[in-house]
Order: structure tokens, then sequence, then C-alpha cells
């Protein structure tokens, strides 16, 4: 339930609206109740405790609220509507400079697509570092997978970019769609809290939820297995993280949102995404300011295959799988309830 | 022409067809659906590819993660929808009044 400053008077009200009383207050009445009260032959407070008239229902005063922000918002598109020969040239204009920029558009696309190198072909820009990563690959970075070796070894910075950027649309979201008793906008939120009680007993279904208690461990094993085993063979940090995510996701739906958030709430999942960012940039940081190799002639490479191999491979790839795994779960809880 | 490029050039066929689609659907859930299985049929194409790691990305995401933040918002949207119904009812308006009502329409 909400709780706003106004609880209590809230909760009276909307006792009032079942009774389906008036909530105007009367001032002529008032004045000679006023006068009443003077002569000592009127109770104010039998009329509060009475809910006779003298309330004004704040759920009344929230829908009325609701109606003026709607019919302002929709008030401010008409008075900007064109007249209607103005709103046919505009359609008209509006057309042909959607088509010239889609097709700009496609011409720009075609045209750097046609400058890329061709596929296979042998070329200087396409082959060194194609060949010094195939042949040196499994050296360097004492990972199998060259995929793993190039994204999280050569080219960690564009993963940490990439990790930084779903950080970022995490915060963006969270900005966006929280709404929790601290920071309501707007009075009339309080509709979706009523309504999602109603859209969500899908936990209650017993074939999702016997479903969900045998897909969600295989899928969470899963994804375990893709994260670790980045190093030697398809699969890394993104997939397993992804993979989890959807794992926790389908918790959620199946287990119902308490007993998820008991297991891991958002807020646990914001310091996760944080602690793992943290980490790896302060250790791709040290192996950037400790020239390329530098941190990785401490940890031991381990052998080839094996779980613990691959040198800083494996922690930035479970790094970046929590990053993944909890932004995936953290979208989903915002999205679900829009509130926290 | 061997067994892989047949499959191939049928995937490719659906890819297309898929994408175009979503421009011709009737209701936004539709357009999710066909999306969803847009992901998926590239899902099969990565793997083709040879790259499976980039198919377990998009089945996870493509076809699981964004489809479901899709119907959320599909849902939001519906609440609003009902909101901006109930409004109008106890204003007791109807839908034509509202300059920009029904433009949600996702039922």
């Amino acid at each position: 339930m909400l709780r706003t400053t106004s609880n209590h008077l809230y909760e009276r009200c909307s006792y009032c609206a079942k009774k389906g009383h008036s909530m105007r207050l009367r001032m002529s009445n008032k004045f000679a109740k006023f006068r009443n009260w003077l002569a000592g032959d009127y109770d104010p407070l039998k009329n509060v405790l009475d809910t006779d008239e003298t309330v004004s229902d704040s759920r009344e005063e929230i829908k009325k609220e609701n109606r003026k922000i709607i019919s302002e918002v929709d008030a401010e598109g008409s008075t900007r509507r064109l007249e209607k020969a103005e709103q046919r040239g505009f359609d008209l204009v509006y057309r042909v400079i959607a088509i010239v920029s889609c097709l700009l558009l496609i011409g720009v696309l075609l045209f750097t697509v046609a400058l890329l190198p061709r596929y296979g072909v042998e070329n200087p820009e396409s082959t060194t570092v194609v060949k010094r990563y195939v042949e040196s690959g499994l050296q360097e970075t004492g990972a199998i997978n060259i995929v793993a070796g190039i994204i999280l070894d050569y080219r960690a910075f564009d993963t940490l970019g990439e990790s930084h950027v779903l950080f970022t649309a995490l915060i963006c979201v969270t900005i966006l769609l929280r709404a929790d008793s601290k920071n309501l906008r707007t009075k009339y939120e309080d509709f979706y809290t009523i309504k999602q009680v109603k859209y969500h007993d899908l936990n209650k279904d017993k074939i999702i939820n016997r479903v969900g208690m045998i897909l969600v461990p295989c899928i969470f094993v899963f994804g375990i297995y893709v994260l670790l085993n980045g190093q030697n063979g398809p699969g890394g940090g993104f997939s397993g993280g992804s993979v989890m995510g959807a794992g926790l996701i389908i918790g959620t739906a199946a287990f119902g949102y308490e007993k998820m958030d008991r297991f891991i709430s958002t807020k646990t999942a914001m310091w996760i995404t944080f602690i793992s960012l943290a980490f790896y940039s302060f250790a791709k940081g040290y192996v950037f300011f400790t020239g390329a190799n530098g941190l990785d002639n401490h940890i031991p490479k381990g052998i080839p295959g094996a779980i613990l191999s691959g040198g800083l491979i494996l922690p930035l790839d479970i790094a970046v799988g929590m990053v993944v795994a909890c932004t995936m779960y953290g979208f989903y809880n915002l999205f679900r309830r829009g509130r926290t | 022409m061997a067994l892989t490029d047949v499959v191939k050039i049928i995937l490719l066929v659906l890819l297309v067809v898929c994408a175009i689609a979503v421009n011709f659907t009737k209701t936004l859930l539709q357009a999710v659906i066909v999306f969803m299985s847009y992901s998926s049929v590239m899902c099969i194409i990565w793997v083709l590819m040879e790259s499976p790691d980039l198919a377990i990305t998009e089945a996870a995401v493509g076809a699981g993660i964004s489809g479901v933040l899709f119907l959320l918002t599909l849902r939001r949207i519906r609440s609003e929808d009902d909101r901006r119904e109930e409004e109008r009812r106890a204003s007791g308006k109807s839908d034509k009044d509202e300059p920009g009502g029904g433009k949600f329409e996702s039922r």
C-alpha cells in the first residue's frame, strides 16, 4: 500500500468514497455552521467522524489531478495543432523528407559496405593482426578460445566500455522508472500499485511454478558452465551472464517477486554490478598502466583447457557475466512494476 | 547444392520476411512476437555461421530478455490505456473527444 504523508486522510477517504458521499465543501453552509458553533449547538468533530460532507476525498483529488494533467498534456498537443491546410502541407513535406532521408541512409550504408575489404580475400589490413592473434594468441593469453582471448585480453578496453554502457543504461532506466514511496512523481502512480496486484499472480499458477522449479536450476547450471568455460570454448562473460539473467527473470516470473527479492534484491544487484565493474576497471587499468602484459606475469596461466587457466581472463569473464546478469535482472524488475 | 545451403537460404529468406513483417503487423503484441521469431531465426543462422557464443547470446537476449522487456512495456502502456479509459468514463467523454486517444492501441 502506498505510504504518503496523507496516508491517514487517504484511508479514511477511501471509506467515504465507498459510502458515496459528496465531498464538496459548501461555503454557505460553512458560515452558518461557524455561527452555530459560536452559539454552541454545533460540534465540528461530529461531521468529521460521521464523514458527512466536510472532508474532501483525496482519491477524488487524485483523480481530478490526473484529469488535469491529462487535459494539460492533450491541450498542449491540440493548441499546437496546425490548421488543416497547413497540416496537409506538413504531411506532404514530412513524407518527402522521410523518404529522402531513408534513401540517403540506405545509400550511405551501402556505400560504406562497398568500401569494406572483401570477405576472405588476402589484404594486408585484415591479415597481419589476425595472423598475430591466431599464431601467438594461445601463448600470450593462455586461452584456447581465441575470441575470448581477443575480447578480454587484447581488446579488453572495448569490453570495459560495453559493460559501462550497460551500467549507464541501467542507471538511466532506474532514474526514469524508479518510483518508490520516497520519490513519487505524481500521485496517480498509486494507480499502478493497485493494478499490479491483479496482474502479478503468475506465481500462483501451478504449471508455471513447477516448470520454473525444474527449469531455473538447469538454466543457472548452464549459465555458470558457459561463464566459466569462456576461455576454453564458445561462450564467455556476456553469453553466460545473459543466460543467468534470463534464469533470474524466469525465477521472478515463476516464484514471485518477494521470494526472488529475498534471494537477490535490486539493490544487491546494483551493488554486484558496481563491484564487478570496479574490479574490472582496476584490474584492466593496472594492466594498461604497467604495460601490455603487466598483470599477466603475476597470475599463472595454468594448463590450457582447464577451468583455472587463461590468467586474468576468467576473473574478467566472471565480472562481465555478473554485470550482464544483474543488469538484465534490474531491467526486468524496473520494467515489471516501475517500482523498486 | 548441399542441404545446409538450402537450409541457409530458407533461413535467410525467413529473416527478411520477418524483418518486413514487423512493419505490417496490426497490433504491437504481434510485432513483438515477430521480432522474437526474427531473433530465433538469427540464432540458428549464427550457429550455421559457426559462432555458437553469439548464438547463445542472441537466444538469451534477442529472443528472451528484450522480448520480455517489450511485453512488460506493452503491459504498462495497456494499464496507461486503462487509466485513460477510466478517466474518460469518469469525465463522461467519448473516445473521439480526446486528441491522441487510442494512439497506443495495443489490443
